[in-house]
């Protein structure tokens, strides 16, 4: 266990050793240098920060990781199996947070569009990627995305340039195999989509072997005029994993975003969505589920800065949480003074199955413009019992009813997946997570489609009966 | 088919049932009907067993066994369905998945097959025709938007699929306009069978001009006080309940 000041000198001299060591380009080492000299100022997070009151990262704090790139390990494709979608999709996989060219497999996709590793990028695509990377994602307030910025090495680089649409599906999967090791990664994604152009992106989270392990990843997104993105985040991590996610997203004028995060398990997991709608008529969507049991903690963070007039923003998590399991969802959504007619809804809904889990859910609105529309509403309860005992009155017993609405209600979210090879498997995986899920075998209750818009209808008519 | 003998009930330490006796044979139609509040519909959440409602007193045999010891699920599995006053509406959970997994649920307590996707939707397609349902409506989530009229549609077409011995109908006809009152009693009406007994409880004698029941029973205070044929529900029409307020209790088991 270490104290604050032990922990400082080790990220201290790993960091002067990567500078020796690695060949960072020179338009990054200020990046870097004023990521770790932020970092060692502001030091992890505590309970007393507003921001973290839920969430208690001293166990990260408190341990001596070693960087995951010390530690040897083989993967192979059987190993990764159970997480690759469909055959068809371009595929990216990191092991470790390190580029696996052997376990990628690349899919033709249109002309300019640039896919590959971050490492790659920092040499081929310099001039894209020092005009992005570390621009957005806020390395002077927040200690793990400065932890992230002085120690990155690698990750994804996705470019599409105007007019651009890339049907194909970019799947990025990083697996950790640390073999019980304390070991520490910090991906970095940038993901920067020209006007008109259009991607969709599945990020996604896996801990092939227990272990304490800690994952600190960092994506930034650039929608340009007008672009379209649609980008998943599936956690699969180990139980005992810590993971630190920050997602930043910059929307430039009618640019369309959504961003989906599903937790299924890991450790103590924060995710941060952090959106700012900077141009006229941009639509963001943020969309969770997670789905909670034994000891998990998982808190999703999000801020929705709408700077500029006419955007609207949906915020759409449900939680479901068993055991003595912990959820945590801060939704901040920010109206700036120019920023009228402003349309901005935020639902957190929460199933508890169990009377020791516990959720903390935190509503927060900051509206200076004077002709805007934003709702919010949280709910945290028990199943239905009415519900159950209609189903029981046709015949179907207590346990499987009690399963069947639970994955009903988790079921509403994944519905708004849109890829569906990854909404049958999230599907699928959820069936697995829950109480007697093996009893829900007459298909998926509810006939999903890409008309994912008719659902959040259905879903604002509910809350506002 | 089932007899309730000396049935007492309460609500939250409150006496609602005060000592019910029914019998109603396979094949008959009886009718409960009576003011508010005086515990129509409680006798029929007890009989379909809502745990609301806490049995201090008496039994009611179905086919042998007292069905108050018995979970709800067990009941429907065993036959008894409940036409609910207020059916509930059940988000992410379509009513052909929903019916699907009851329906195999009750025919594989039969010793029956289960049905397959395509065989089941042959048996809706038929009996949607039963109330004019759309069949549309079921492949939406349970009554979602659904309207009060195929709400109450939508009860009776999941008991034309499921078949069961002995139907509650828990003021079906409440809020109905006369169409769909004409509709609701034709798919009930086109479900009687030697073999399957209903009781309908109601608040307006109207519905029995469509159905037309065997056994008229005026339910009061928690006590049925008179029993009667198809005749007592117009006369109560005439009179109102009123009359029968003040009557004695009847102290013999009712019914045939």
């Amino acid at each position: 266990m270490l104290d604050v000041k032990e922990s400082r000198d080790i990220y201290q001299s790993e960091f002067q050793q990567l500078k020796e060591a690695e060949n960072t380009p020179s338009w990054l080492l200020p990046r870097r240098q004023a990521a770790i000299d932020r970092f060692l100022a502001l030091g992890f997070p505590t309970t007393r920060d507003e921001e973290w009151k839920y969430t208690n990262v001293a166990p990260i704090a408190k341990t001596a990781f070693e960087q995951a790139g010390t530690v040897e390990t083989r993967v192979t494709n059987e190993d990764i199996g159970d997480y690759l979608l469909d055959a068809t999709f371009c595929r990216l996989v990191f092991v470790n947070g390190r580029y696996s060219a052997e376990l990628s497999s690349a899919a033709a996709l249109p002309d300019g569009v640039k896919v590959c590793s971050l490492a790659d990028a920092m040499q081929t695509e310099q001039t894209l990627v020092e005009t992005h990377l570390a621009k957005y994602a806020d390395y002077e307030n927040q200690a793990f995305t400065a932890l992230n910025t002085a120690f990155m090495q690698d990750g994804t680089f996705v470019f599409v340039p105007r007019g651009v649409i890339v049907r194909t599906p970019i799947h990025l999967l990083f697996v950790s195999s640390a073999n019980g090791r304390a070991i520490i990664s910090h991906p970095r994604n940038l993901i920067v989509c020209e006007a008109n152009s259009q991607v969709s992106v599945i990020e996604s989270y896996a801990g092939l072997d227990s272990g304490k392990y800690f994952t600190n990843t960092v994506t930034e997104f650039v929608a340009g005029e007008n672009a379209v993105i649609d980008h998943y985040k599936v956690e699969q991590e180990s139980d005992d994993a810590y993971h630190v996610t920050t997602r930043q997203i910059y929307q430039e004028r009618d640019s369309n975003v959504s961003s989906h995060t599903v937790t299924y398990s890991g450790g103590l997991i924060r995710n941060d969505v952090n959106t700012v709608l900077d141009g006229e008529g941009c639509n963001c969507m943020l969309n969770g589920l997670y789905v909670l049991r034994g000891s998990q903690h998982a808190d999703h963070h999000l801020r929705v800065d709408h700077a500029k007039p006419h955007c609207n923003s949906w915020e759409y998590y449900k939680g479901i949480l068993s055991d003595q399991s912990r959820g945590v969802f801060t939704g901040r959504i920010i109206v700036r003074e120019d920023a009228q007619k402003t349309d901005a809804k935020q639902s957190n809904m929460n199933l508890l199955l169990s009377p020791d889990a516990l959720v903390d859910t935190k509503p927060q609105l900051e509206i200076l413009a004077d002709d805007v529309k934003c709702t919010h509403g949280a709910t945290i309860g028990q199943i239905d019992e009415d519900a159950i005992f209609y189903l029981r009155s046709r015949g179907i017993r207590e346990e499987a009813a009690r399963s069947l609405l639970t994955y009903a209600f988790a079921g509403e979210s994944l519905g708004q997946v849109r890829i569906e090879p990854l909404r049958e498997r999230l599907l699928d995986l959820l069936s697995t997570r829950l109480p007697h899920g093996q009893s829900l075998r007459f298909g998926r209750p509810f006939e999903y489609d890409d008309d994912f818009s008719k659902i959040v209808r259905s879903a604002d008519k509910r809350r506002e009966t | 088919m089932l007899e309730i003998k000396n049935l007492h009930a309460n609500v939250e330490d409150h006496e609602v049932l005060k000592g019910i006796n029914l019998t109603v044979k396979a094949g008959e139609v009886h009718s409960i009907m009576g003011p508010n509040g005086s515990g129509k519909s409680t006798l029929a959440q007890v009989l379909a067993g809502r745990d609301t409602y806490e049995v201090t007193d008496g039994e009611a045999i179905y086919k042998g066994k007292n069905l108050l010891d018995t979970e709800p699920d067990e009941r429907a599995l065993e036959g008894i369905f409940m036409a609910f006053q207020y059916p509930v509406e059940i988000p992410g959970v379509s009513t052909s998945y929903f019916l699907k997994a009851a329906l195999n649920a009750i025919r594989k307590h039969r010793g029956q097959d289960e049905l397959d996707a395509m065989d089941f939707l042959n048996l809706v397609k038929e009996k949607v025709k039963l109330v004019d349902l759309d069949e549309k409506l079921l492949n939406r989530a349970i009554n979602e938007g659904f309207s009060g009229g195929e709400k109450k549609r939508n009860e009776v077409f999941q008991m034309a699929v499921l078949e069961p011995s002995l139907c509650v109908m828990d003021e079906t006809d409440s809020g109905l306009d006369i169409d769909a009152l004409k509709i609701v009693s034709d798919g009930i009406n086109k479900l009687r069978d030697p073999n399957r007994a209903f009781i309908v409880v109601t608040h307006y004698q109207r519905l029995l001009n469509y159905i037309v029941p065997d056994k008229v029973h005026v339910l009061i205070d928690g006590r049925i006080v008179r029993s009667g044929g198809k005749e007592l529900a117009l006369e109560l029409e005439e009179k109102g309940y009123a009359w029968l307020e003040k009557a004695p209790p009847a102290s013999q088991p009712v019914g045939v």
